[in-house]
């Protein structure tokens, strides 16, 4: 038997599809999502520059050279440079000349030192980048040249670099892990107050035989949607006040300790997904424990 | 050809027959329900409701018919007693095997629970969708039902644009639109005119001949002694008259 034809649109969303508290809830998460997105470009411009201290560090030491008895110290400096440039894994050595050094010692002794100061004769060896030589190594050809001499490799400065950007990075994963969490409760308080507003509508699907996974879902889909939402907000806000700091200040940013790059925006394009994500299994872990407590 | 509005109910054609079963669709054992502790509202009731009858469930306001269907409908646990559905002790349900029992069960709430932001016809394809039917395979059939109902016009519209009789035939039409193994309603009749009283009883018949068991909470003595149907009374709490296959205990 024929039957007149209906052409229905799609069943509408079981979930009303606006709710008053969409828009602070929105607004809550996207400046969160801004927040964390600020942290993270900060972390890697810190990492940067960490990074770069460290590169220039480990290629270069300097040698304090002390002057035997019978010579002078820019005999001493030239011989200990000649015992060095023969190190495996130095790739240039410069004995610094009296001017130099003293121009070094400005910032602490002043300008005009007397004649009689005994100034140290320095040694500048840039090493190689692969595999640099070690402390050890130069000083044993130093001893082995009959030169009085101090190496320095910097590894008292590397420590504390290090200890400085592991603590940065740290800081930020910590950030970045508490804004998760007030995210997460965000949602989960959200979905707690979404459920509890639409009981009705719970209790009407409980009883015409909806699976509690398949209520979850709803929320979980609403408040996933709406997170990533958010996120897209939050993050392209970030975006635009970094790319306002490095168009302001150049490669230097406006802070030179953290220099933006445009590489470091790059990361920002999966805030909308992360979020969505949280969102998703905040609202989905609370409305499946919510339920339970309902017939 | 199309179907007129005095043609049988169009229950027959696209759903599946309700699934056989050896035992009773429904059985109480000494079941009594008191809500938070206060006194019985149902007392020590036993019955059994064979696939494929049809009852009607009388009894005075507040005597305990709504609680008893709720209890059917697994909403309320009982106090005492036993309640077995579809050959499934309740007392041992786990909680994701009710979704697939209550998908068995039609029901006509007397409150009509219905969606107000969804327009009539998502509200009467509510239990299809959910038992993730697809709109291609169901939207003539929710149509055409919702036309048998009288709301062929309005299947657009939402509950609160809606009057309470046409409500009333919404719900009805949802609780029916599954072609459910066993039909519960309460005081489906309530809010419409004599004609449409009719008019809804032979659905009901219609879904029992085509298996379905039926049981009506109802205050219409004209409804349940036109259709010479067994009457189960409930009266203080207790079930005093059963007249069918089945038997007071």
């Amino acid at each position: 038997m024929s039957r007149p034809p209906v052409n229905r649109r799609p069943p509408a969303p079981l979930l009303p599809a606006e709710d008053a508290r969409d828009g602070a809830l929105v607004f809550v998460v996207a400046v969160l999502c801004f927040i964390a997105c600020l942290a993270l470009v900060s972390a890697l411009a810190a990492d940067r520059t960490a990074h770069g201290w460290r590169t220039e560090l480990r290629g270069s030491a300097t040698v304090v050279v002390r002057p035997g008895p019978n010579e002078t110290p820019d005999a001493a400096a030239a011989r200990a440079a000649d015992a060095l440039a023969g190190v495996k894994g130095v790739s240039e050595v410069e004995a610094l000349e009296k001017e130099k050094a003293e121009a070094l010692l400005a910032p602490w002794l002043g300008k005009d030192l007397p004649d009689d100061l005994a100034i140290p004769r320095l040694v500048a060896v840039d090493l190689d980048p692969k595999a640099p030589a070690s402390a050890a190594a130069m000083e044993q050809a130093l001893k082995g040249a009959g030169v009085d001499a101090t190496v320095d490799d910097h590894s008292l400065w590397l420590k504390d670099i290090l200890r400085a950007g592991l603590l940065a990075q740290t800081a930020a994963i910590g950030v970045a892990a508490l804004i998760v969490a007030a995210a997460a409760a965000v949602i989960a308080f959200a979905t707690r107050a979404g459920l509890q507003a639409r009981g009705d509508l719970v209790g009407v699907l409980h009883l015409a035989g909806a699976e509690d996974g398949y209520i979850a879902a709803l929320f979980q889909l609403r408040f996933g949607r709406m997170a990533a939402i958010a996120g897209l907000i939050g993050a392209g806000a970030a975006a635009a006040v970094a790319a306002i700091v490095r168009l302001l200040g150049g490669e230097a940013g406006l802070m030179p300790v953290l220099p933006v790059a445009w590489s470091d925006l790059l990361p920002l394009v999966a805030c909308p997904l992360a979020a969505g994500a949280v969102a998703a299994l905040a609202a989905r872990v609370t409305a499946l424990s919510l339920l339970k407590e309902m017939t | 050809m199309s179907r007129t509005a005095d043609a049988g109910p169009p229950l027959s054609e696209s759903i599946e027959p309700p699934a056989a079963n050896d035992g009773p669709v429904v059985r109480f054992e000494a079941v009594s329900l008191g809500y938070g502790g206060g006194p019985e509202i149902l007392k020590d009731m036993s019955f059994e409701l064979e696939p494929g009858s049809f009852h009607f469930l009388t009894g005075a306001s507040g005597a305990g018919k709504t609680s008893l269907l709720r209890l059917i409908h697994m909403v309320l646990r009982p106090t005492k007693g036993a309640i077995t559905l579809f050959g499934r002790d309740t007392r041992s349900l786990q909680r994701a095997e009710l979704p697939l029992l209550r998908r068995r069960i039609g029901m006509v709430f007397h409150d009509r629970r219905l969606l107000d932001h969804l327009d009539a016809f998502d509200n009467a394809a509510l239990p299809l969708r959910l038992a993730g039917a697809r709109l291609g395979d169901y939207q003539a059939d929710v149509a055409e039902l919702l036309a048998w109902v009288g709301l062929g016009e309005r299947m657009n519209s939402t509950p609160p644009q809606l009057s309470g009789g046409e409500q009333q035939r919404l719900a009805i039409a949802r609780a029916v639109v599954g072609r459910p193994d066993l039909l519960i309603a309460d005081e489906p009749t309530g809010d419409v005119d004599h004609e449409m009283a009719i008019r809804i009883l032979r659905l009901f018949v219609e879904l029992n001949r085509l298996g379905t068991t039926v049981l009506i909470a109802t205050h219409d003595e004209d409804m349940v002694a036109r259709s010479g149907r067994p009457v189960m009374h409930i009266e203080a709490g207790m079930l005093k008259r059963f007249s069918s296959r089945g038997a007071v205990a």
